[in-house]
């Protein structure tokens, strides 16, 4: 009670947690302004969507670390093990429908809307 | 064992059941919205000729949002850490502070669609906007929940005071909020940032 709760190790988590989420939501930001306002020509797409998705994925494991306290718990970690196993749907879910989608739009190009309406 | 310890070490056991309970809704809502990313990913080239991202979103507008929600996600874990150490005000000013900051994100975000709405480019526009009204608005509809379930909390914490039941429900608060923000992140990141490149 006696020991402020701004001096606490606690706190100071928090606090990084909370700096470099917004160095890294500034960052990726400042990358698309950069590329938007230039007129589209200072990086590649490719860098582009990497280093956005890489910002992204950066920021949620600080947040489970620094917010939520993931791998400090006590065992057995249900906490860890449930979210694994999400992450784990979750992953087949996004990239699934991504690849499958990709595809169909892929070996369907060459097909007129009318030329499918007569496949069936 | 006297019979306040017993007591005690029950409602410890009952708020560790209740926390995981809770963590595994938490997942499941995010399998929620995952399944609603996967649909904007999927139709967000469909635009049927009407407008596409890059033309509707505006960066400052979306970063003034993110920074907003990221900074009541910190001050919403500090209201926890206040009431993890029994100080009554410190918890209610944090609280309160989260509120304010997801009170004002929330009157961005309804500001943004129906600014949408007015421009002629409804949730009826086409695939690419019904999908992303489904996956920004369900976003929206959990912080509205969040915000009521964070002024009940305040209402308790005004009749009751902290005690093991308020803590526990700050504690479920502020998981939710939490994974609030870290939905957003992917909102801003591929709905916005990688909507205007």
């Amino acid at each position: 009670m006696n020991t402020s709760m701004y001096q606490s190790k606690a706190f100071k988590a928090y606090l990084c947690g909370f700096f470099l989420s917004l160095l890294l939501t500034l960052f990726a930001w400042f990358i698309v302004w950069r590329h938007v306002s230039s007129g589209h020509v200072v990086y590649s797409h490719l860098f582009i969507r990497i280093s956005i998705v890489a910002c992204a994925v950066i920021q949620m494991l600080i947040q489970f670390v620094f917010f939520l306290h993931l791998g400090r718990e006590k065992k057995p970690r249900w906490n860890l093990h449930v979210l694994l196993a999400a992450i784990g749907v979750i992953i087949i879910l996004v990239l699934g429908s991504i690849w499958i989608m990709d595809n169909l739009n892929y070996n369907m190009m060459n097909i007129t809307p009318s030329q499918a309406d007569s496949a069936f | 064992m006297t019979k306040i310890s017993m007591l005690q070490n029950e409602i410890q056991k009952e708020t560790e059941t209740s926390l995981l309970g809770f963590w595994i809704y938490m997942m499941t809502d995010c399998i929620v919205f995952a399944s609603l990313f996967a649909v904007f990913i999927v139709l967000r080239n469909n635009t049927a000729g009407g407008k596409a991202g890059s033309d509707l979103f505006s960066l400052s507008f979306i970063l003034t949002e993110t920074i907003i929600l990221l900074t009541s996600s910190f001050t919403s874990g500090l209201a926890l850490l206040a009431a993890q150490r029994s100080h009554l005000k410190q918890t209610v000013i944090w609280l309160c502070t989260t509120g304010l900051l997801g009170t004002s994100f929330l009157i961005l975000e309804l500001h943004e669609f129906t600014k949408l709405d007015h421009s002629g480019n409804s949730w009826r526009g086409s695939a690419f906007l019904s999908s992303y009204f489904t996956l920004v608005g369900t976003h929206g509809l959990h912080i509205t929940i969040g915000l009521l379930w964070l002024f009940a909390t305040l209402g308790y914490l005004y009749k009751k005071g902290l005690n093991e039941v308020s803590v526990r429900r700050i504690t479920m608060f502020s998981i939710f909020w939490h994974f609030l923000d870290i939905v957003w992140i992917f909102i801003f990141s591929v709905v916005y940032l990688l909507g205007v490149i």
